[in-house]
């Protein structure tokens, strides 16, 4: 287990409260000028060599992504924006850094901003966390008000300015060009890249887009050395994460872990067990509901970092594990989260927009045991369609988990779907043109 | 994408009180000069705040007009983010996730706890018109599961019994207590905390 002087966020359950008195008592704003001064080739180099990968679900590379801002600005203004979209299913971790450990953030998206050279700095936060933004947005308050940000924040004679833009109820706009869209004021749907938002963002300026937790940890990563964040976890999926335990366990939590940890101690040791035993469990979605699911046999032994999900066919995503266990219809678990996807396929892409909801269907009637037997490889061959079709991710994230439930739940859904389909002869037509019209003619 | 309608009967005007026009400015004076269109989704918030928790059409072509952007534009955003109520929802709109992780600790029951006590569909105004409620996607609360949001406030780690307690204040036009109902501290593993224990009682 980590050592809790490795925990960076010590007031993840609010023991110490969040106020900007607390917040400097546990190290925070100590001595941001200081590492402000050291300029900004040390802050990225200090960055890459912490191999910190963002904490959003692509787990791009941290110091890298920030070198790509141009280095010298133009006449365009560079801007940084923080994604507080969380809304990915399984996952509330960003929730807990807005509430009660605040200051982490803003002076995380202070260095930010310097070292790509921004003066504004936008934190989108999901309509829903309204409660959770007034509690950052009283902290920015105070930071002000102590001269930590605005002008000449720190005393480092960098101008920052941050402020807090609420979403409204979309999950598409945690994608970072939807959620530049969203921010001009348009539908959040997503752009084509390139033009990467390094240099053609928020206001087809050069932009900066970070996780919150990727910022948060920032500032602790730069006091402590990145040499010792690389420590933690292994080569390239170093240092902590938040991970949220959350479904059939005995006590679902939040809890930061070293990268890399055996998921059965997470389950085991931190939740409290698989709700009837380790016996009892039949799957886990290990990194929120975009991830394909793993079925218990490789639960044993698998460790959770980006590169091993990544070996198993799925993905780290946010961390979000979500453990279901026997008493659970793992199709209908499925069939629900095909729903979701459906609901906020933001309709730009047809692939996705019809696809979604077809997915949705077919699984509703599988967990019913109303689908014909070919259209198993229908379901399949509907993912596959989908998958690399669309303008951004969203594609992938809502056929991955049907995947996973193919690759691993296929004989439970044959054993429940027995009909024969209406065309017994096969064509070798692709599925996606209506066979039974075809017939006819014949 | 989710299906909104705008409600049949409609006021014929809306304009902002001066306390939200006061917070309108202060949030456009944040986006740079010509970009004020940024401000639409937070101005229809105010709007929606300020009308009983709707967004009535004349709101709609207020903030075109405030913003200096065509009136389908606004339209265009209050249609696509699910947010935005286009109808009356009562003075308590009650959300319920039943998003997977929701799902698999019963979230179905608080389903039917809302259809009890507040409706039998849902998008539905109770008999008193105070509130109404709906099934919604996920929340970002999936550790304190089952949950639902009344307002801005979060319910969390809620059954059957505890739902139709809080449902029951709210038809007598109190507002319960949010949080963890339970009694957990936060998103702390319940009588299981491994980690950061010395600082647990400090």
């Amino acid at each position: 287990m980590l050592k809790d002087k490795d925990r960076i966020f010590k007031n993840l359950y609010n023991d110490l409260g969040s106020d900007i008195v607390s917040a400097q008592r546990r190290g925070d704003w100590v001595n941001t000028k200081e590492i402000i001064n050291k300029g900004r080739d040390w802050i990225i180099n200090e960055i890459k060599e912490s191999q910190l990968r963002g904490r959003g679900g692509a787990g791009f590379p941290t110091g890298l992504k920030w070198s790509f801002a141009p280095k010298e600005v133009g006449s365009r203004p560079h801007y940084l924006v923080i994604n507080g979209d969380e809304s990915e299913p399984g996952t509330c971790k960003d929730r807990d850094i807005l509430r009660f450990e605040p200051h982490k953030l803003i002076e995380g998206c202070l260095i930010a901003s310097y070292a790509v050279q921004a003066h504004v700095c936008y934190i989108y936060i999901r309509g829903e966390y309204f409660v959770d933004g007034q509690k950052l947005q009283a902290a920015i308050d105070d930071a002000y008000e102590k001269k930590l940000v605005g002008k000449n924040a720190s005393g480092t004679g960098w101008d920052l300015d941050i402020y807090i833009h609420y979403g409204a109820g979309a999950y598409i706009c945690g994608e970072e060009t939807a959620l530049l869209e969203s921010i001009e004021g348009n539908k959040g749907q997503p752009r084509l890249k390139p033009p990467f938002p390094a240099l053609i963002g928020l206001y087809g300026c050069p932009t900066i887009i970070n996780n919150v937790e990727t910022i948060a940890v920032v500032p602790t990563i730069l006091r402590r050395g990145g040499k010792w964040f690389a420590s933690l976890g292994r080569e390239k999926n170093t240092g902590t994460k938040i991970f949220c335990i959350s479904g059939n366990v005995n006590s679902p939590c939040n809890v930061e872990e070293e990268m890399s940890i055996p998921l059965k101690e997470l389950i085991e040791v931190h939740a409290g067990g698989v709700v009837g035993g380790w016996d009892n469990l039949q799957a886990v979605i290990p990194g929120g509901s975009s991830m394909p699911l793993i079925p218990k046999e490789k639960c044993e032994t698998l460790t959770m970092d980006f590169d091993s999900l990544v070996a198993e066919k799925s993905g780290l995503g946010t961390a979000g594990v979500v453990v279901i266990n026997k008493d659970q219809d793992i199709i209908k678990c499925m069939a629900r989260i095909a729903r979701f996807y459906k609901h906020e396929s933001c309709g730009q892409c047809t692939p996705c927009r019809e696809g979604s909801g077809w997915m949705w269907r077919m699984l509703e009637r599988m967990a019913k045991g109303e689908a014909s037997k070919d259209e198993i490889e229908m379901l399949g061959d509907v993912t596959k369609q989908i998958e690399g079709h669309t303008i951004c991710a969203f594609g992938e994230g809502s056929s991955w988990p049907v995947q996973g439930l193919l690759r691993h739940f296929k004989d439970e859904i044959k054993k429940r779907n027995k009909f024969d389909p209406i065309v017994k002869e096969n064509k070798n037509i692709p599925y996606l043109v209506d066979q039974h019209l075809l017939d006819k003619n014949a | 994408m989710s299906l909104k309608r705008p409600a049949k009967e409609q006021p014929e005007k809306f304009e902002f009180n001066s306390s939200s026009l006061n917070i309108a400015n202060n949030i456009i004076a944040k986006y740079p000069k010509g970009r004020q269109q940024s401000a639409v989704m937070a101005l229809l918030y105010i709007a929606q705040r300020q009308n009983n928790n709707w967004i009535p059409l004349a709101a709609m072509k207020y903030i075109a007009k405030i913003l200096d952007m065509p009136y389908i534009k606004v339209y265009e955003v209050a249609t696509f983010y699910s947010m935005y109520n286009l109808s009356p929802v009562g003075k308590y709109f009650v959300q319920v996730c039943t998003t997977t992780p929701c799902m698999i600790r019963g979230a179905n029951k608080l389903v039917e706890a809302c259809k009890e006590k507040i409706s039998v569909n849902e998008s539905e105004l109770s008999k008193d018109k105070s509130c109404s409620w709906i099934e919604v996607e996920c929340l970002g609360a999936c550790v304190n599961a089952p949950m639902m949001q009344i307002n801005d406030e979060y319910y969390e780690d809620l059954n059957k019994e505890k739902t139709l307690e809080i449902l029951d204040k709210i038809l007598k036009g109190d507002t319960p207590k949010a949080g963890s109902y339970r009694g957990r501290v936060n998103n702390e593993p319940e009588n299981n905390r491994k980690t950061l224990m010395e600082f647990k009682n400090a």
